[in-house]
């Protein structure tokens, strides 16, 4: 039922679009990509312009990456997805079959052209000393972060933290302690990263605020350098939003094409640039040496490695009775 | 079947009947009965595992504790606004009357995020308040603040117009038989109001119950501690269990059910109880 009502609503948009002549694509995406996108989707319709001499308008949705997912299962028409993990494309193919299960093999580097990771930021100064993941688990520091079930991106700094705890205490029993104690000094689980940030920042709850790197910057850049700074940790997760056609809605709309070209030229040197401009690490070696000294260095692991994929990851620590809940569980 | 034909002196019963089904049906039971179905995908004892589970419990017991406290609270000073604006004269009186209405119409992630700026230890409020322990942001008590503030309208909205029917000589006839202040208060007036403030209670606290957007912000979240069951069910959807989600949806709906059905039960007992002692 709200499936349909979704669906013929978003037809009426679009063929409200269509009855100008211009083919419209729908990017939905998820929060901290809107600028990027903003500046993307006007690059990309003039390349296709100049290129090919059609018109393309590109729209735009954003919010969390799961309830995007959500919508898109529930039948927003949807041409390209480019959410947060993968996880929730998988949801996608599985759970209304829009695009194939191997999706993530259709495009270089797993589907994702551009990554980020998850880095510390700190009040000016660093008042409290917090130099990697084992400074968050001392008696009196305060730690903001999401809760991973509600906020798919949160779910990376839980990873980030258990692999550190792993890696340094030696097995999983030891970083199942080490992320129990970090949680201990979270004060507040916001259930999304933009409330979070305004927790950290509008009420100046907490000593230190896990976060992307890419929302890191932006955030520095929009509230100035003089509130807060990165600690970049010794390791840190490689995060990886990717992006996907979504096939039998462009086969639909006919705009496949269009759409393939669109995610292509994330690829591109223009897209990689803008994407660096906005923070997120490129995949092209020749961009990213280009914009290295723009970010810290870090040793960063996949999860694909250290957790066996998302699906992995997903049944161990988030799912209901996972190490998440367990943490919570007297 | 002969008081059934019987026209009644409005025409068109069978038209209006029909229309109220059809639009009670679209609007309320065609979206809860989905609730149901995609319950039903769950079995006997997974439902049962889903909805009993002590994180589960422990939003259960805050939200309809909260709400309840709330609606409690929003009852009687609902009352005393509604008796200030109606019975009284002063200037600005007509500005104070609009601002009972804002909660209403303000979105509740506003008032939520304005809520926690007051509250939150360096707001103008939680300032003054954390010095002596007292924490309201991030705690259950911030979901109480919360939840009264977005109750308020219901209780002075559904109480104003039945203080304005009051007629005054009741009152009068009261004093001149003898009665003093509080008697007439309580043994004239209080039962003619009783079933507003009921109406008001019970709405007040229906909509608590539901609130999500006001709540999130300055509740905390914490698990076992802070969490309101829309939360929960917020969370199942992120994890794609739909079936989970609307097995809580379903335990919220029934236990919302029984509450208001005794309310009005309440409501109806008062009603007859004060038309059979005038």
């Amino acid at each position: 039922m709200k499936a349909w009502i979704t669906t013929s609503l978003t037809a009426i948009l679009l063929w409200g679009g269509n009855a100008w002549g211009d083919k419209t694509l729908l990017n939905v995406s998820y929060d901290p990509t809107r600028e990027l996108y903003q500046q993307f989707n006007s690059a990309f319709t003039k390349h296709w312009e100049s290129k090919t001499g059609e018109k393309v308008a590109v729209k735009q949705s954003h919010g969390g990456s799961g309830k995007q997912a959500r919508s898109v299962i529930d039948g927003l028409d949807a041409d390209v997805v480019t959410l947060g993990l993968a996880k929730d494309i998988d949801e996608i193919a599985e759970k209304a079959s829009l695009l194939p299960a191997d999706w993530q093999k259709r495009l270089p580097h797993n589907s994702t052209p551009y990554t980020s990771t998850i880095v510390l930021l700190v009040r000016k100064g660093n008042p409290k000393n917090i130099k990697d993941w084992d400074d968050l688990v001392k008696p009196g520091v305060a730690v903001i972060t999401p809760n991973p079930k509600t906020s798919g991106g949160a779910r990376w700094n839980y990873l980030a933290a258990w692999e550190y705890g792993k890696r340094t205490y030696g097995d999983d029993a030891k970083a199942k302690e080490f992320v129990a104690k970090l949680y201990r000094n979270v004060p507040v689980l916001d259930s999304g990263a933009r409330g979070s940030t305004t927790t950290f920042v509008e009420r100046g709850i907490g000593d230190v605020f896990i976060s992307w790197e890419n929302e890191a910057f932006l955030a520095i850049r929009e509230l100035g350098p003089d509130k807060f700074e990165i600690v970049a940790p010794s390791i840190s997760i490689l995060a990886e939003p990717s992006v996907a056609v979504v096939d039998k809605v462009a086969d639909k709309k006919g705009t496949r094409t269009i759409a393939e070209a669109y995610l292509r030229y994330l690829y591109s040197d223009t897209g990689q640039e803008i994407a660096a401009k906005n923070f997120y690490r490129p995949t092209n070696a020749a961009i990213a040496a280009k914009y290295a000294s723009q970010f810290p260095r870090i040793k960063l692991f996949r999860i694909d490695d250290a957790f066996g994929g998302w699906k992995n990851a997903h049944k161990l620590h988030f799912a209901d009775g996972g190490t998440f809940d367990q943490i919570y569980q007297k | 079947m002969g008081t059934f034909r019987q026209h009644s002196v409005l025409p068109g019963f069978n038209l209006a009947l029909g229309f109220t089904l059809l639009y009670l049906s679209l609007m309320v039971l065609i979206p809860i009965s989905a609730a149901f179905v995609r319950t039903a995908e769950l079995t006997l004892p997974e439902f049962w595992n889903v909805v009993m589970t002590p994180r589960v419990l422990a939003s259960y017991r805050l939200t309809f504790g909260a709400s309840f406290a709330a609606a409690l609270v929003n009852a009687i000073f609902g009352l005393l606004v509604a008796w200030v604006l109606v019975r009284y004269h002063f200037p600005g009186k007509k500005l104070i009357d609009a601002l009972v209405d804002l909660p209403f119409a303000l979105p509740t992630a506003v008032a939520g995020i304005a809520l926690t700026a007051l509250y939150a230890g360096n707001g103008w409020i939680g300032q003054y308040l954390e010095p002596l322990g007292l924490k309201v942001a991030f705690t259950p008590a911030g979901v109480f603040v919360a939840l009264t503030f977005i109750g308020l309208p219901f209780v002075v909205r559904t109480v104003q117009p039945v203080l304005e029917d009051l007629e005054p000589e009741l009152e009068e006839a009261a004093a001149t038989l003898g009665a003093n202040r509080l008697q007439t208060f309580l043994r004239v007036i209080f039962p003619a109001i009783f079933p507003a403030v009921i109406t008001g209670f019970a709405l007040a606290f229906a909509r608590a119950i539901g609130e999500y957007g006001s709540v999130i912000f300055i509740a905390g979240n914490m698990p076992m501690i802070s969490e309101i069951t829309p939360l929960l069910i917020i969370t199942k959807l992120e994890q794609y269990d739909y079936a989970g989600a609307t097995a809580l949806a379903v335990v919220m709906l029934v236990i919302s059910f029984v509450l208001l059905l005794i309310i009005n039960l309440l409501q109806w007992w008062s009603r007859s109880r004060s038309s059979s002692s005038v």
